[in-house]
């Protein structure tokens, strides 16, 4: 099985794909003291795989085939649509405040709750100055496809670590998942460059929302426009674009533009 | 499916940003966004790409008996979709508040302004016309649905072609292509509608609204207009009644430009349709139009903010 998907790494699947063994032996021979080398090779499966039967791993979505050593596949999808995971964290906008949760929308079918207990320093008495509409950075300890998600803004020990209402004067806006995934890389070559060029706040939320904010309306809207069009360009074309914009002069951009229609990384 | 919420930090910077006369995508105030016309294999079918948002016209013709008021004039039936496609918040087979006023509105830019010949529809008189159907599928929702719906209706019936008839005394004998040339419509003049939005009670004025844009707008004006400068049609919701006159040659234009091309390929037999205009919509192709940016502001200031602060990225570890 393995060397099948190996021969994949790279290319593009599609839903539906399937992957054989290329064997299917189900017999075991007991007199055989060598165990069968293609039984031993075990997948782990990532998003975008799924075991099916005994032998066949279908994808269920489209992009990239992935393979991190010594036996990891997923598939590197464009995906813009959030399922919510436990342990990451997200982005979410306030919807409501019913009895002692809130209702947060953090891009996933459904809302997640967030108690309000579940902030630093807050108390039966003393209760978070939260409203709605106001965005909050929070992590989910309970994700499943049974329940309802839930969100808290506080670590193991009691402490905020980062977590919070936060927002005044930025820009929230949509990405993929597969670039915020890209950012929160270290040393990502996307926050190098911009770090290069602007001072400014970012907030990642593996929901593949987005938040900057910098110096002036001008600079934010600048940086969330790099943002989003550095999902599209090659490693070659960002530092190309950085340097434009360094310059001051992003008018000119319209006569290379075509040479972006070159695939992503 | 619920929408997603607008957030109090969008909203303010959007307002913010539009008291200093930005706008999210670096667009001026009246600027429309990029408009593509792509015309399908069949006559009559067109996807109309504005900015982000997308919208795909149909237009197809049927014999049917007119209505006895008016026995010698075709009919026009005008059909929209919102379809969860386009956004989640839209439902399949529910006819909510946005849709009525879509479809009301459309019918009023093209059958209202008599854009086209509904007489020269007509067959037999009393018995039989032809019934032009127009579909409208919203592909993609980002703002000002309303101004591409009218630009892919007007641009789809430009391009249609309904058959041939021929009347040999009480008979009726509709030609397929093979046998006779199909008829274009004919088309008096485009009514083009346009979107202009509200902020702060109308202090603030932007021609194509994007969707979060619409969202914390105020009001919004649509007018219809032709390249003859006559307008067509004026509809406002909410905020105040300002005008803004705006000569819409420029769309009117394109459209004529789109359908000359499509003629000379379909002449030249070369390949037509969406196929051949969509070969590198690939998955690892993908592309996002040139944004030009307004850099004139105060932005030359790099240099002595750069001590300031680093960037600083929020990812605690994880517990």
């Amino acid at each position: 099985m393995e060397s099948c998907l190996k021969g994949r790494v790279g290319e593009v699947l599609l839903p539906g794909d399937v992957f054989r063994l290329a064997r299917t032996e189900t017999t075991i021979s007991l007199s055989d003291p060598e165990p069968d080398p293609l039984r031993t090779q075990k997948v782990v499966c990532g998003p975008g795989l799924r075991r099916d039967g005994d032998h066949v791993v279908v994808s269920c979505k489209s992009g990239v085939l992935k393979h991190k050593q010594p036996n990891m596949y997923w598939v590197d999808s464009q995906q813009r649509r959030y399922v919510p995971a436990k342990g990451e964290s997200v982005i979410g906008i306030i919807t409501a405040k019913s009895g002692d949760v809130f209702k947060v929308d953090v891009g996933g079918s459904e809302q997640a709750s967030l108690s309000y207990l579940a902030f630093e320093g807050a108390t039966k008495r003393n209760r978070p100055n939260v409203q709605v509409g106001d965005l909050v950075y929070a992590q989910l300890i309970i994700a499943n496809k049974d329940m309802e998600p839930e969100l808290v803004c506080i670590d193991s020990s009691g402490r905020a670590n980062g977590m919070g209402v936060f927002g005044a004067g930025g820009l929230l806006f949509k990405v993929s998942l597969g670039l915020v995934r890209r950012l929160l890389t270290p040393q990502n070559e996307i926050v190098k460059g911009l770090e290069k060029l602007f001072p400014c706040e970012l907030v990642l939320g593996m929901n593949g929302r987005v938040w900057v904010r910098a110096a002036t309306v001008q600079k934010t809207l600048i940086v969330a426009n790099l943002l989003e069009s550095s999902e599209n360009m090659t490693a070659q074309q960002r530092p190309i674009l950085f340097k434009r914009v360094a310059d001051g002069n992003l008018q000119i951009k319209k006569e290379g533009g075509r040479e972006r229609d070159m695939e992503s990384e | 499916m619920k929408d997603t919420p607008l957030s109090n930090c969008e909203r303010d910077f959007l307002l913010k940003a539009i008291e200093e006369k930005k706008r999210l995508d670096g667009r001026q105030t009246y600027d429309y966004r990029n408009i593509k016309l792509r015309f399908g294999a069949d006559y009559g079918c067109c996807i109309v790409d504005l900015g982000k948002t997308r919208v795909m016209a149909q237009v197809s013709c049927e014999l049917v008996t007119p209505k006895e008021s008016r026995p010698n004039e075709g009919i026009l039936f005008f059909n929209l979709e919102l379809s969860p496609m386009a956004s989640p918040a839209f439902e399949l087979g529910r006819s909510s508040e946005l849709l009525v006023k879509l479809n009301r509105q459309l019918e009023r830019c093209l059958r209202n302004s008599h854009c086209i010949d509904t007489e020269s529809l007509c067959v037999v008189s009393g018995e039989k016309v032809w019934q032009i159907r127009v579909d409208v599928h919203m592909l993609n929702h980002d703002g000002n649905l309303m101004d591409a719906t009218s630009i892919a209706a007007i641009a789809a019936l430009s391009h249609f072609k309904r058959p041939d008839v021929g009347v040999q005394g009480d008979q009726v004998t509709v030609y397929s292509p093979e046998e006779r040339n199909p008829i274009a419509l004919s088309i008096y003049h485009m009514p083009i509608c346009v979107s202009l939005s509200f902020f702060q009670q109308g202090t603030y004025l932007l021609v194509d609204p994007c969707e979060r844009e619409e969202r914390v707008m105020d009001g919004l004006l649509m007018i219809t207009m032709n390249k003859h400068r006559e307008i067509c049609s004026i509809q406002s919701s909410g905020g105040i009644m300002l005008l803004k006159e705006q000569a819409m040659t420029e769309i009117t234009d394109l459209i004529m430009r789109a359908l000359e091309n499509d003629k000379k390929t379909r002449k030249e037999g070369g390949k037509c349709g969406f196929a051949e205009y969509m070969p590198l919509a690939r998955i690892t192709v993908n592309t996002t139009d040139d944004t030009s940016v307004d850099m004139t502001g105060p932005v030359v200031v790099i240099s002595d903010s750069e001590d300031e602060e680093d960037v600083v990225i929020l990812h605690p570890e994880t517990l």
